[in-house]
């Protein structure tokens, strides 16, 4: 949310979800959080977005900074599982309201 | 075969004849007429006072580090004249063209202006994609452009008096200096003529680069 932005807007960002926490069937690490990208569907896909940025945006009742968004930031770390499933690590842990909701997965730190 | 390899703990794989000869100890006695030449103890060691004050530790003063950080790595797609793409920023989606590195390791890049409004600006290698797709730059000339270049101005501290101070802070104005508006054109006039010789890069540049609905960025080839 770039104030005032009246040019075209540019999607620079996969669309990611995040699908909860890192877990077992009966505990659960709040410190990494599992994110589908889309598009994403193996594991050798994945390596491409190890280490890129991502960033978690949400909407509040008060203003910070002027604006009513505010978002958490994070990486990807590592992938999870065999299917495109990606580990990722926020700043701070991302709060329970999360699971379901869209994250943006930039495409920088880039190497091509 | 360094004389000072092992062969087990305290045993030396050159002989003490062979480390001698190695060594050329031979040449150094020659040189000095048949005896080793022995360094003269200076007598400043001596004439030093006792000290007034011996430290509690004996600890040696922590050096400062004198390790120097490497130059950065170019990746080897870009090079001058190489289209790159923005990913961040005020200008994220624009495609510019590289004109050189910088000494601090960022990208000199330019819109062009006149095509895309990107100023000669620097960006950070990490928050660009290089394209395969390349513009003559050989007519461009950038050598007096350095990171001193895009330093800020040091605000003048005006003397105020009481008066002023009180009143509000009168708005400095931040036009562009008519130098770098000058630079730019110098710069843009070369890179212009030879992008508008290639069909259609013109128009590339002026477009914007976006993500769109089934689009897989980890399968794009740029």
């Amino acid at each position: 949310m770039v104030k005032g932005r009246t040019g075209q807007r540019v999607r620079l960002y996969v669309r990611g979800t995040i699908l909860g926490f890192k877990r077992s069937k009966s505990n659960q690490y709040e410190n990494t959080s599992l994110v589908q990208i889309e598009g994403v569907n193996t594991k050798e896909e994945v390596a491409w977005y190890a280490g890129k940025r991502m960033a978690y945006v949400y909407k509040t009742k008060t203003k910070s900074s002027g604006t009513h968004y505010r978002c958490i930031w994070g990486k990807v770390t590592r992938p999870h599982g065999n299917s495109g499933v990606v580990r990722a690590k926020f700043k701070s842990n991302l709060p329970a309201e999360s699971m379901g909701r869209k994250v943006r997965v930039f495409m920088y730190p880039s190497s091509i | 075969m360094a004389p000072t390899s092992k062969l087990s703990q305290g045993i030396k794989k050159a002989s003490r004849s062979h480390t001698y000869h190695r060594r050329g100890l031979w040449a150094i006695k020659a040189k000095h007429g048949g005896a080793f030449p022995k360094a003269v103890k200076t007598d400043a060691v001596a004439a030093v006072a006792a000290p007034k004050f011996y430290p509690a530790d004996d600890v040696k003063p922590r050096q400062p580090s004198t390790r120097k950080p490497n130059a950065t790595k170019l990746r080897s797609s870009i090079t001058p004249g190489t289209v790159l793409i923005l990913l961040a920023g005020r200008f994220m989606g624009k495609r510019v063209v590289f004109l050189k590195q910088l000494k601090s390791g960022l990208l000199l890049v330019t819109g062009p202006f006149m095509i895309n409004g990107v100023p000669i600006r620097r960006v950070n290698q990490a928050y660009i994609f290089a394209t395969s797709t390349n513009v003559d730059v050989s007519g461009v000339n950038v050598d007096k452009i350095e990171d001193k270049y895009f330093a800020r101005d040091k605000k003048k501290k005006a003397e105020k008096t009481e008066d002023e101070l009180f009143e509000t802070e009168k708005q400095t104005t931040k036009d562009l200096p008519q130098f770098k508006k000058e630079d730019q054109k110098a710069v843009d006039a070369a890179l212009i003529k030879a992008i508008e010789a290639v069909p259609d890069l013109k128009a590339y540049l002026g477009a914007r680069f976006s993500l769109r609905d089934g689009d897989k960025p980890h399968d794009m080839v740029f």
